[in-house]
């Protein structure tokens, strides 16, 4: 642990030494993220609710699995990247150091700038949780917070995912982005506008609903079993797959030799 | 010209080398327009009267979009080009007995066009057959078809036009990296690369529609399902023209001050 808080010095020392280009990328990750919030609240204004979910309500899943997905990305951005920790042989010099390899791929890469993502979510979901129809308890602000670090971790197994099948490919399969950025755009809105097929999908394979729209529905009260805000943390749980399969990887992996 | 249709040629043919790629791609813009959809779905669910648009033209748009996502997304930048002006090797660039300009512009383009030529085939043929509403149509005559070739061509040339502007900037930046990030994030939804322009409120749809984001994917792409004809095609097809010639003029402009500013030193 100490180890890694060095590391995070370490990364934030080497970005403020290029202070525009640190600036300019946070504004810029604020931007794509507050593109992403136009879109929501031009959509919302236009019809005013969807399934049933109202503009506040909406921006309060939208603001939850956006902060999820920039805390996932700020800290686990080295799997994010994994194919080129491969493609250049540094990932060999790792395993000949005695420090766990997952430790030594998170601390590879920090990236600061996506905090101008973050700060996006932490607006839009301040705005939300003032306007929601929340009653709000420390028992409901918990399950919030639940709702994101859980979502946290499985972005983060999500990108675990990714540099695991990176280990058969070697090159980044484009494929999984749908799974990631894909779960960030599309989990703005409620899973199940999407319809039953999505719904299910988004429950079993990948349980981005657990951390998102089952919870929600529990939030606002809506007439559901009180299990429903546990289920973060199942979300959560993906993590064990995402790294059996990192495991897999691992034992099949050859250098690539450079 | 014809050292220009060679660099193109080249660009083109690697650009085709990378099938597996592309087949990814595929997949992942199939289920990204199809997801789109299924939101768009719910909203008309919630109150098809307040659609700017038709549904099947929104298919329409959604499905050319993936499938022609190649030539206007902004953020397929050309790395050879952003190497070489970071580290300085453009410098060999500017020895060979060609237009700086033209030749980038070519190249970028060829690329571009090489990696949606592979991918848009696909995309479209199960569009197709895909049921009523989510489906592609048919344009509605030869001649709608024939104004969506022309646009789509003129708004791919914007496209172009706009990243060598960003190329020539770099000449004038040391963290290249940041600007590019904003400019994709601004062009993106600027062009209607989110949510489509018909949607945005009425000041802000007529001042984009007018700008020379307007003048990218969101006019082909609407102009394909008849969403625009008469006078309001025409209109479309003159701004494309004339955004087209002024962000070359512009661009060429601001690379020749860079180029002067650039020393290029031994060694």
């Amino acid at each position: 642990m100490k180890l890694y808080l060095r590391y995070l010095s370490m990364h934030l020392r080497t970005a403020m030494e290029y202070k525009a280009s640190f600036w300019s990328g946070t504004l810029g990750q604020f931007l794509v993220s507050f593109s992403a919030y136009l879109t929501v609240r031009f959509l919302m204004d236009r019809f005013g609710a969807v399934e049933g979910f109202t503009y506040a309500e909406v921006l309060l899943c939208f603001g939850a699995v956006l902060m999820a997905f920039a805390l996932a990305e700020c800290f686990a951005r080295g799997f994010d990247t994994f194919s080129r920790l491969i493609g250049n042989g540094q990932f060999d010099r790792m395993m000949v150091r005695p420090r766990s390899l997952i430790f030594q791929v998170l601390a590879t890469k920090v990236e600061f700038t996506r905090l101008g993502r973050f700060l996006q979510a932490a607006l839009v979901l301040a705005w939300a949780v003032a306007r929601a129809p929340v009653a709000w308890t420390p028992a409901r602000a918990l399950v919030l917070a639940e709702m994101i670090l859980c979502g946290a971790a499985l972005f983060g197994a999500l990108f675990l995912c990714y540099a695991g099948l990176c280990f058969f490919t070697t090159e980044g399969l484009e494929v999984v982005n749908i799974l990631t950025d894909g779960s960030r755009e599309f989990g703005a809105y409620p899973l199940s506008v999407y319809g039953k097929t999505a719904l299910r999908f988004y429950t079993y394979l990948v349980p981005l609903a657990c951390v998102q729209y089952y919870p929600l529905l529990w939030l606002l009260g809506r007439d559901v079993p009180a299990w429903y805000a546990l289920l973060p943390l199942g979300g959560a749980a993906f993590l064990l797959p995402a790294y059996g399969l990192w495991r897999l990887g691992l034992r099949h992996y050859k250098s690539t030799g450079s | 010209m014809k050292k220009y249709l060679s660099f193109f040629r080249v660009r083109f043919l690697t650009g085709l080398q990378y099938r597996a790629a592309a087949a990814a791609g595929i997949a992942t813009q199939f289920a990204w327009g199809f997801m789109t959809l299924l939101l768009y779905r719910a909203f008309a669910r919630a109150g098809y009267d307040r659609f700017p648009l038709p549904f099947e033209s929104l298919s329409a748009y959604i499905w050319l979009q993936q499938a022609f996502l190649a030539l206007f997304a902004v953020w397929f930048w050309d790395s050879d080009i952003l190497e070489m002006v970071e580290s300085g090797s453009v410098a060999y660039e500017l020895c060979r007995p060609t237009d700086l300009y033209t030749m980038w512009y070519v190249k970028t383009g060829a690329a571009r066009l090489s990696r949606a030529v592979l991918r848009c085939a696909p995309i479209l043929l199960v569009a197709v057959f895909l049921p009523a509403p989510f489906g592609l149509t048919a344009p509605a005559s030869a001649l709608q078809f024939l104004a969506f070739l022309l646009s789509l061509t003129l708004g791919f040339g914007v496209v172009l036009a706009f990243g060598m502007l960003v190329y020539a900037a770099e000449f004038f930046t040391v963290s290249p990296a940041g600007l590019r990030v904003l400019v994709v994030a601004l062009v993106d939804f600027c062009q209607g690369g989110l949510l489509p322009l018909p949607f945005l409120p009425a000041a802000l749809r007529t001042a984009l529609e007018w700008s020379p984001f307007g003048a990218m994917q969101n006019a082909p792409l609407l102009v394909y399902s008849g969403f625009l004809t008469g006078g309001a095609l025409l209109r479309t097809l003159g701004l494309q023209l004339f955004w087209l010639l002024a962000l070359v003029l512009l661009g060429r402009l601001i690379l020749a001050r860079g180029l002067r500013r650039a020393v290029v030193q031994g060694g």
